[in-house]
């Protein structure tokens, strides 16, 4: 029983094991199952990364590939049932967070690891005024009188740009524009100044010209606060930008993790490298756009061996007999991927 | 808000007329001689009959009959049975009675209703929840009378906790059993929405917004989950309170309670027309009035209605 728990993967920074390691926010070999009516499906198996304070890292992967529910575990909002972890560690300042008491936990949430949802107009109580939302957080949380939280609520609303911030402070989240809901999402996450802030996809319901506005915003509050940022999407393009590391997803595992500039320049994993080839680029304009073949594995079946191996150009017989283990191929970067090693070392 | 309110205003006119017209026509129709059984043995002298007739004008068309009748009604004149007695007189005596009861077993079924509602919502599938689901089915499958008999040998003359009969004084105390009775079906089928609502809303996106913002569970569930469940809640209940009325006949004729379900009874047994339409005019203003009161609550709950 126990070996179920012992890890399969191990990373830079973690080593795979029960040890803290002086991370700011880091999730050590997360497994996390959903048991429905069809059958079990195996949706994180054995995730690894951190973030530590001032740095963003960029989780990356298709559709499914369980992003969110690591969030979501990291976060404690997991739908249980039908979602169970089965093994791992959330360690926040070297505590584990999954074997803490409920309170406990309560506490980390908007003040130690805050986090904003991919779509504003239903993540917001739609009966309660925007103004509200955020002046709950200085009223419960921090226990301060109505004035008073209005007035913070307000300087928030600012913070995040949202022109006429005191007008808007009595709007409901229906009289706001997309982009403008997005905002007071940010500002009601950032209102009890977390140390880290997970974003979960925040522009994917938005236009491309608020999509960047909000990415901005996003990266000088990150800045100016020094947060550690967990910045979740499926878009190569935004992450450039913004982040200092990527992680990057596949059925359950990150299969690569770098910093962004080694990861653009010289991918170390067959699934990176279709990642980065399927961007639309401008000087190839005209031409079919490269998808990666295939889809994701069925997660009730994963395919023996690296799961990637139905979908990979480079698979060989060992790939469908032997896991690989996510491995350090260089300073701070790891791989899971049997011929990491010659694809780091190709010129 | 202001301008909502003036357009609900506005649409009850019309359901107003439209309904009570509708009443008027049907039962003013009802077949069979309206002096049959009036003067005793005997048939009614010629006189009397050419004076009632008059004075309803039963010879002119019913358009005519309704508008005079309507004509009184707005400056409070109600008519008089065939026995000269005011119609408004019996109303008011019989409409308070009728109404306590009625808030009574409102009150009852919030409490009751919401409280297995909430609980059960919340967790779905346990013990409470399947004890629930089978006693509101119980419920919802027994007739009322049958529910008023069994509660009023058992708890009145078997075990003695609660006097059989509600005395003309109607004290609180002796209207519990009959307000449940009353609104032992309603409980049931509020009990069974609020706890759909609960356990629709209950995994909606902001809740889980409510619970990552670190908020303590008596405030995720108090705050945010209730405010959002209730609003199909509030709107059964609203609306319930005109039903409950109207459905008080069978629940008023088992504890003895002098309220409109008696007279509506007795009204339509002797053939008094007047009073069966008077007593079923007032029922319509009070479901017209409930209505527009819930949907008031609707806008104070619900800010996307406003608007649009
Ligand atoms: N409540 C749930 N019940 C059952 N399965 C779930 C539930 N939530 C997530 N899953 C499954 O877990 C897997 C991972 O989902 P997750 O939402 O983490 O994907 P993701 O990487 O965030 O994808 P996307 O880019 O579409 O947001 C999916 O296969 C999904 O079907
Ligand atoms: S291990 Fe094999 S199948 Fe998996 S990514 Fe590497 S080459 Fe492809
Ligand atoms: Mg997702």
């Amino acid at each position: 029983m126990s070996d179920i728990l012992v890890s399969e993967q191990s990373a830079p920074g973690s080593g795979g094991s029960g040890r803290p390691s002086g991370r700011l926010l880091e999730v050590d070999d997360l497994r996390v199952e959903f048991r429905t009516r069809d059958g079990v499906a195996k949706v994180i198996n054995g995730v690894t990364y951190h973030v530590d304070a001032g740095e963003t890292l960029a989780v990356l992967g298709e559709s499914g590939s369980g992003k969110s529910v690591t969030a979501q575990t990291i976060m404690g909002i997991l739908d249980t049932p039908p979602g169970f972890v089965t093994g791992g560690h959330v360690r926040f300042h070297g505590k584990d967070m999954l074997r803490m008491s409920a309170e406990e936990r309560r506490r980390i949430r908007g003040e130690g690891i805050a986090m904003i949802f991919q779509d504003a107009l239903s993540a917001l109580n739609p009966v309660f005024t925007v103004g509200f939302q955020i002046a709950e957080q200085f009223r419960v949380r921090r226990g301060l009188g109505r004035a008073e939280a209005k007035k913070r609520a307000i300087e928030m609303l600012d913070q995040v740009k949202i022109p006429n911030a005191k007008g808007r402070f009595n709007n409901y989240p229906h009289q706001f524009s997309g982009g403008m809901r997005q905002r007071a999402m940010i500002a009601m996450s950032l209102a009890l100044d977390p140390e880290v802030l997970i974003a979960d996809e925040p522009t994917t319901a938005l236009d491309v010209t608020v999509q960047a506005q909000i990415m901005d915003l996003l990266a000088e509050l990150q800045r100016e606060r020094q947060m550690g940022m967990i910045l979740i999407t499926h878009d190569l393009g935004v992450v450039a930008d913004v982040a200092d590391r990527i992680a990057v997803m596949y059925a359950g595992r990150i299969v690569e993790e770098a910093d962004v500039y080694d990861l653009y320049a010289k991918p170390a994993h067959p699934y990176t490298m279709g990642l980065i080839d399927s961007i639309p680029r401008l000087d190839e304009k005209g031409q079919q756009l490269r998808t990666i073949k295939g889809l994701p594995p069925n997660l009730m079946n994963i395919p023996p061996g690296c799961p990637f191996n139905p979908r990979c150009p480079m698979a060989q017989p060992v790939c469908r007999e032997k896991v690989p283990p996510l491995l350090q191929v260089g300073p701070a970067r790891a791989s899971a991927c049997h011929f990491a090693e010659e694809l780091v070392n190709r010129v | 808000m202001g301008r909502y309110l003036l357009r609900r205003l506005l649409q009850l006119v019309p359901v107003f007329i439209g309904s009570t017209f509708l009443i008027y026509w049907l039962v003013w129709s009802v077949p069979g001689d309206p002096f049959a059984g009036k003067c005793g043995e005997r048939r009614c002298p010629d006189q009397y009959v050419a004076y009632m007739t008059e004075k309803y004008h039963l010879d002119q068309n019913v358009f005519v009959q309704y508008g005079n009748y309507m004509k009184n009604l707005l400056q409070g004149d109600f008519g008089q049975t065939f026995s000269q007695r005011d119609i408004g007189d019996i109303i008011a005596t019989a409409y308070p009675n009728t109404l306590k009861l009625a808030l009574v077993a409102l009150a009852i079924e919030a409490v009751i209703g919401l409280g297995a509602g909430i609980l059960t919502g919340l967790r779905r599938n346990g013990f409470l929840d399947n004890l629930v689901l089978v006693s509101t089915l119980f419920l919802l499958a027994l007739p009322v009378f049958v529910v008023g008999f069994v509660l009023q040998w058992l708890l009145g003359v078997q075990w003695g906790i609660v006097k059989p009969t509600v005395s003309s004084e109607m004290r609180f105390s002796e209207l519990i059993v009959p307000g449940f009775v009353l609104g032992s079906a309603s409980v049931a089928y509020i009990a069974r929405v609020a706890r759909t609502s609960i356990a629709e809303n209950r995994r909606a996106d902001y809740v889980r917004t409510a619970i990552a913002k670190g908020l303590p569970m008596r405030r995720v569930v108090g705050v945010h989950l209730l405010r959002n469940s209730l609003i199909p809640v509030v709107t059964l209940l609203g609306t319930d309170l005109g039903a409950l009325m109207g459905g008080a006949i069978v629940t008023e004729g088992i504890f003895g309670i002098n309220g409109i379900g008696r007279e509506v009874y007795r009204a339509i047994v002797t053939k008094e027309s007047a009073t069966v339409v008077g007593i079923v005019v007032v029922l319509v203003v009070v479901y017209l009035l409930m209505n527009l009161l819930v949907d008031l609550l609707y806008a104070a709950l619900d800010p996307r209605i406003r608007y649009e």
